[in-house]
């Protein structure tokens, strides 16, 4: 659209975007719609261009992006940094209102808790990975996938049962997480993306075709729940275990934040080649990243299956793997309450869209473009450097 | 021998339309140092438009009249309006993101490519989509081989396309900027070359060729579906990795040699791993010369 810089009144410019992407669509949508796509396109971007006209000139007052998400970060840096009575409080009330969730939550609501929890700790587990470290890893669903097929086979083997398949299934996940992270190590961004994402796809091709372990593309069915002696955790007692994992979870990766590790992440991620030159261990430390992010992929995955009572690979594609790092990204990197959020309301948010369930990944798609071009840091986690460089004096 | 020459032939068929598609994505990675995973969809949209495009000719009676030249219009009416998708693409979602953090246009690419996966399945259906059976499946025999027309076509109009590209690279002024701006962005700008119409040519050229390859394979196996892209372009993309990522005869050597390899492994070896081949290949080929066949060493930018 070179006319677009020729073309000086805003208005004409939006009109003109609106007619070309008619025309783009004409030979799919036919005519009528691409003429309705048309004017819903030229009519956003009119309303868009019209409201930063009017903040500009002071017409009407549009609080500043993000004025309300700074507000809630600087409670929760600020409760950090003083030992924090204002942070312990609102944990409380958090924790109290998730406890009484299931008295006013019917069977839906809950399982949907239970999934978010376990999209919570899958998102902050490749936070460890993506967010801290800054190895960007596209094939994150593998380690998952490993730990929801450790506990299907060996517990419909009646091998071992949920609580001792959590150690070995976390255990699996992570050394999965070496092999893939040790020949990897001297890769960099994009490249180590690109491995990742091929592993990933391996796995999922391996499963599908591995009939005599997996069941193939049928997967494994009659997964039992878990149970101390004759009590079985079933769905509101399952949503509490969740929660005890998210909150343990929680914890873990907050210590680790602050750790002598996390630091040591963080330096990696900011800039591995000074920070080997300071002395970081950079090879032990990604390789324990990875090992940490995937042991964590494994446990969710041990969950997920004891809750699904159901596994087959279709649950383990490249598509989910997006969504998890979406999680982390849309979150913001590397803060915590930030990737619980993300997790929160990209799981939640298209369950509530179920209704427009045909344009729901239309609308996934389009949102995440239109995030990354508006606020590409993340809801918060903007301040993490300022934060970290504050906290030194 | 008759079978492994075959198996070389599909190869080759499968590997010329690896090579077209992998040269957007190497084209696109020279450039901005982005992995464009739109790009497989752009190659998608093509095969729809080719279905779009004949039957719009049947209908109007140019496939009747002349069926060759009802395919040479598809074709590059499917890679005009591509290219235009292309471009649009690239002014929306990734030119604000030139300076935004790495994960940024990267997230924003697969943003693309779920959305575009989804405005197809919603125009034109969720169900596999056929094409009109205008075009005959004749064979020759090829010493002793059966070889099919439309391979012949597939793999002499690719070799065509890569030519002229080549010779628009190295020949032209528009190439000439192209060259500039991959080595070096910044200084290319300040020598007076229009950044932002480089990237442009580079999506558009990118576009067209996955257009043509969408076409092709569209008549090659008859059949298309809206998740076709994400198959095919993580398959091109590891063609564009195995010749060197950034290297333009690096990607159409990458797309023959992915194309064989992945033949000749399915045919002799495990047909069901396929797939699993092409992800083989690109992952040992990271690990072990991550530079690519024909690519060199680049030094970490600090």
């Amino acid at each position: 659209m070179g006319e677009g810089d020729i073309i000086k009144n805003p208005y004409i410019k939006c009109l003109l975007a609106g007619i070309w992407i008619g025309l783009l669509t004409i030979p799919f949508a036919g005519i009528v719609r691409a003429a309705y796509i048309a004017g819903a396109v030229a009519g956003a971007s009119v309303a868009v261009t019209f409201l930063t006209g009017l903040r500009r000139t002071g017409v009407i007052k549009i609080p500043p992006q993000g004025a309300l998400i700074e507000r809630v970060e600087r409670l929760y840096v600020r409760g950090r940094s003083t030992g924090g009575p204002k942070k312990i409080i609102a944990i409380a009330i958090l924790l109290v209102a998730l406890s009484a969730f299931p008295f006013i939550a019917d069977r839906y609501a809950l399982d949907l808790a239970s999934q978010t929890g376990i999209y919570i700790v899958l998102a902050l587990g490749l936070n460890i990975v993506v967010g801290q470290t800054g190895l960007l890893v596209l094939g994150y669903v593998a380690f998952y996938a490993v730990g929801a097929y450790t506990y299907a086979i060996l517990s419909t083997g009646h091998l071992i049962n949920f609580w001792a398949a959590l150690p070995v299934a976390a255990f699996m996940a992570g050394i999965f997480g070496l092999i893939l992270g040790a020949p990897t190590l001297r890769l960099r961004g994009d490249y180590l993306a690109i491995v990742t994402l091929g592993f990933g796809e391996i796995t999922r091709i391996v499963l599908n075709n591995w009939d005599k372990l997996t069941g193939g593309p049928n997967g494994i069915a009659d997964i039992p729940r878990p149970r101390i002696g004759s009590f079985e955790f079933t769905l509101t007692y399952f949503y509490y275990l969740v929660l005890v994992f998210v909150v343990l979870t929680v914890i873990f990766a907050g210590r680790l934040n602050n750790s002598r590790i996390g630091r040591a992440w963080i330096a990696i991620r900011e800039d591995e080649t000074a920070a080997e030159a300071m002395g970081v261990n950079t090879t032990w430390l990604k390789l324990l990243s990875f090992a940490l992010g995937a042991a964590l992929a494994g446990l969710a995955g041990v969950f997920y299956t004891a809750k699904m009572g159901f596994v087959s690979p279709e649950s383990f594609n490249f598509l989910e793997s997006v969504i998890i790092l979406c999680m982390v990204v849309l979150g913001g990197m590397g803060s915590i309450p930030g990737v619980i959020l993300g997790a929160a309301i990209l799981y939640i948010l298209p369950e509530a869209l179920r209704e427009f369930a045909q344009f729901r990944m239309l609308i996934f798609g389009g949102s995440l473009v239109a995030l990354m071009v508006f606020r590409p840091q993340g809801i918060i986690g903007t301040k993490r450097r300022g934060v970290e460089m504050r906290a030194l004096k | 021998m008759e079978l492994f020459l075959e198996q070389i032939i599909n190869g080759l068929t499968v590997g010329a339309v690896y090579a077209l598609i992998a040269l957007g994505y190497t084209m696109v990675y020279g450039i901005l140092e982005l992995i464009n995973f739109a790009h497989g969809e752009i190659y998608m949209l093509g095969a729809y438009l080719g279905i779009i495009l004949l039957g719009v000719l049947t209908a109007t009676g140019v496939t009747a009249m002349s069926l060759p030249l009802s395919i040479i219009i598809t074709i590059i009416a499917a890679g005009v309006i591509c290219a235009a998708y292309g471009a649009t693409m690239e002014k929306i979602a990734y030119r604000p993101l030139r300076n935004a953090p790495r994960l940024a246009p990267l997230i924003s690419a697969m943003g693309m490519s779920i959305f575009l996966q989804n405005y197809v399945m919603l125009t034109q259906g969720p169900n596999d989509k056929v094409y009109p059976q205008t075009i005959p499946v004749t064979t020759f025999t090829f010493m002793g081989a059966d070889v099919t027309y439309i391979q012949l076509f597939i793999i002499a109009a690719s070799v065509i396309l890569m030519a002229a590209l080549h010779f628009f690279i190295m020949k032209t002024k528009m190439g000439k900027a192209m060259r500039a701006t991959a080595l070096d962005k910044k200084a290319a700008g300040l020598m007076g070359i229009n950044i932002d119409s480089v990237i442009s040519v580079t999506f558009i050229l990118g576009s067209f060729l996955a257009a043509v390859a969408g076409v092709m394979v569209g008549i090659y196996y008859g059949v298309v579906n809206f998740y076709i892209g994400y198959l095919a372009g993580m398959k091109a993309f590891t063609a564009a990795v195995l010749g060197g990522i950034g290297n333009i005869p690096g990607a159409m050597l990458g797309g023959f040699v992915l194309g064989i390899l992945e033949s000749l492994g399915a045919g002799y070896l495990w047909p069901e791993y396929k797939d699993a081949f092409a992800f083989l290949v690109l992952v040992l080929i990271l690990i072990i010369r991550p530079q690519g066949l024909l690519g060199e060493r680049m030094p970490d930018k600090v």
